[in-house]
């Protein structure tokens, strides 16, 4: 109990600390570091996504750079065709607004997911992490050869899409617009996990057998959660291809899924604030250490390689300890 | 004798050339505790795999409450109510106790889909959890994750969770299995008070445990149902006792 709290207590510290740190860069004239903050936000939307197939139902997917780079290429070719004023097929127009955007790039990612997790989840462990893998290199090398838009040059987004009420080329506004979609999408993660829904998902993940025994059949829920964390993987997408206004094949690439999963690593799997922590230390050690050296991942590995030895619980776990589940 | 709750006609299941499940059938009636006993490879974990779901049968017939249920799967059977224990315990290690018998509860209600209320806050889940526990005898250990429980409460929170499914029927596999001889006199008694409420497939290796609370006793050897009957019989049956005592010899 006394665990719980203090994740509590962690959870509301760091969501102030994301929220503190940019305010503090408006107030101080440093537009970057609104900007970094920003990318945490929406890296960590990503991985919040992830977490839930991952963290949750223990499905390892390595390929949801997939997902995010669907979002990317809707907000992208969108963008493009509203910003051309063709259509983008049959007679469809293109659009800069945000909200038409992420439903699309939801409901593509949605559809996609439910494709491959219906076809994944029958295996498990290696396979199925190769399997995902498969599917996302599928659509890496299809955007890597689409010419029409930008092949492996990639697609820019020359205006930010928009958003009622909010001017999008400011950086704090659009800092509290991902911020705001991030605290969305925790919110969803703890009321998902702590639903029958969780309870199920969560079961199956530590004892398959054990959930289909009491009558959960756990293909049925496992493939649910995977769409939806294809979903929200997706919306991250959507919103970091506005975010650097750009869109490109680098976004589906094998390293993408995979930092992901560092993020989830680092900051604690299943942990409702482990990618927000996570996301911090990636796009900290990127900056400060990409500085001086390109081989800033060479020390982001080694803090790797300490969290899974000497912290399996990641950041969160170290620091609020296991996970409870009264 | 036609209104049994659990039927199994002609079961085969084999291996290879091993015939693990050879031509099996038996009835599980209303109210009664039916034993399942055999030497070690006589074939009664295959057998119990295949009334569960795990295992799919060559050919034969599973009816459950009249209904053919030979084709469904683990889950579809345990939501017509087959209640099941494990033999080695099979929970969920970092649920409490409670929570693990919170999830066989949510499973009886219906469908897994709900994705808004908490289910800690849920009394329609907690209070009859509540109530289980204490009736098996691990309330004050309500809170501790089952990973954490010593293996009697383990084999208690097995039967809690067969419980939570209210079952028209219990597969209760080994449940004495490794508990001590204060756990098995409890058990035994609570087994007894059980029937009443569906009646017990119950495959146990304790002699002395299956003698006091069988109504019949069926005698597995070679995947094969040697001897049916009472107690009496069964302890009577020179076939048995060449198959208990004589297993040294035969396999020699």
């Amino acid at each position: 109990m006394a665990e719980m709290r203090r994740e509590y207590i962690l959870n509301a510290v760091i969501v102030a600390a994301l929220f503190a740190v940019p305010l503090w860069a408006l107030m101080a004239g440093e537009p970057f570091i609104i900007t970094l903050a920003t990318r945490v936000a929406l890296l960590a939307l990503a991985a919040v996504g992830l977490n839930i197939a991952l963290g949750l139902g223990g499905m390892v997917s390595f390929g949801h750079a997939l997902y995010f780079g669907i979002g990317g290429y809707a907000a992208g070719i969108l963008a493009h065709h509203a910003f051309s004023g063709t259509p983008v097929a049959f007679g469809i127009p293109g659009t800069n607004q945000m909200l038409v955007i992420w439903a699309v790039a939801m409901g593509l990612s949605g559809l996609v997911a439910l494709a491959v997790g219906a076809l994944s989840l029958r295996t498990s462990g290696i396979f199925f992490i190769m399997i995902t893998l498969a599917f996302a290199q599928m659509g890496f090398f299809f955007t890597l050869s689409w010419p029409a838009y930008g092949g492996e040059d990639g697609l820019p987004i020359f205006v930010r899409n928009q958003f009622p009420g909010v001017n999008t080329m400011l950086p704090w506004e659009l800092f509290l617009l991902s911020f705001a979609v991030l605290l969305a999408a925790l919110g969803l993660f703890a009321v998902l996990r702590a639903a029958r829904f969780g309870a199920a998902l969560m079961a199956i993940r530590q004892n398959p057998d054990r959930a289909a025994a009491v009558g959960i059949s756990p293909f049925g829920v496992k493939l649910t959660a995977f769409v939806i964390s294809g979903m929200l993987t997706g919306l991250a997408g959507a919103m970091m291809a506005d975010l650097t206004r750009f869109t490109s094949p680098a976004m589906m690439a094998w390293t993408m899924s995979g930092e992901l999963i560092v993020i989830i690593l680092l900051g604690g799997v299943g942990r409702l604030c482990g990618p927000v922590v996570g996301a911090a230390i990636l796009v900290g050690f990127e900056t400060l250490f990409g500085g001086w050296t390109e081989h800033w991942q060479l020390w982001l590995g080694l803090v790797l390689l300490g969290a899974v030895l000497f912290a399996r619980g990641g950041v969160i776990g170290l620091l609020a300890g296991r996970e409870g589940h009264g | 004798m036609d209104s049994a709750v659990l039927e199994l006609a002609g079961l085969r299941k084999s291996f290879g050339a091993l015939k693990a499940t050879d031509d099996v059938s038996l009835t599980l009636r209303p109210g009664e505790i039916h034993a399942l006993i055999g030497p070690n490879g006589a074939g009664k974990t295959t057998l119990m795999a295949q009334i569960s779901g795990g295992l799919r049968p060559d050919a034969g017939v599973i009816r459950f409450r009249g209904q053919d249920v030979t084709g469904l799967s683990v889950a579809q059977r345990a939501r017509l109510g087959l209640g099941r224990s494990f033999q080695i315990s099979s929970l969920i290690p970092e649920y409490s106790a409670r929570r693990n018998v919170m999830l066989a509860l949510q499973a009886r209600e219906g469908h897994p889909y709900r994705f808004l209320w908490p289910v800690r806050r849920d009394r329609g889940l907690t209070e009859p959890a509540r109530a289980i526990l204490d009736r098996v005898g691990l309330g004050p250990r309500a809170s501790v994750p089952a990973g954490e429980l010593a293996h009697g409460e383990r084999r208690l929170l097995e039967i809690a969770m067969a419980l939570a499914l209210e079952p028209a029927c219990f597969l209760l596999d080994e449940p004495m299995a490794g508990m001590g001889t204060e756990g098995v006199g409890r058990l035994i008694a609570f087994l007894r008070e059980l029937k009443a409420q569906a009646p017990i497939l119950l495959v146990e290796h304790d002699m002395d445990a299956v003698f006091a609370l069988a109504d019949r006793v069926s005698v597995l050897v070679y995947g094969r149902i040697i001897a049916s009957g009472t107690v009496a019989e069964i302890r009577a049956n020179p076939e048995v006792r060449r198959a208990y005592l004589g297993d040294e010899e035969t396999t020699a």
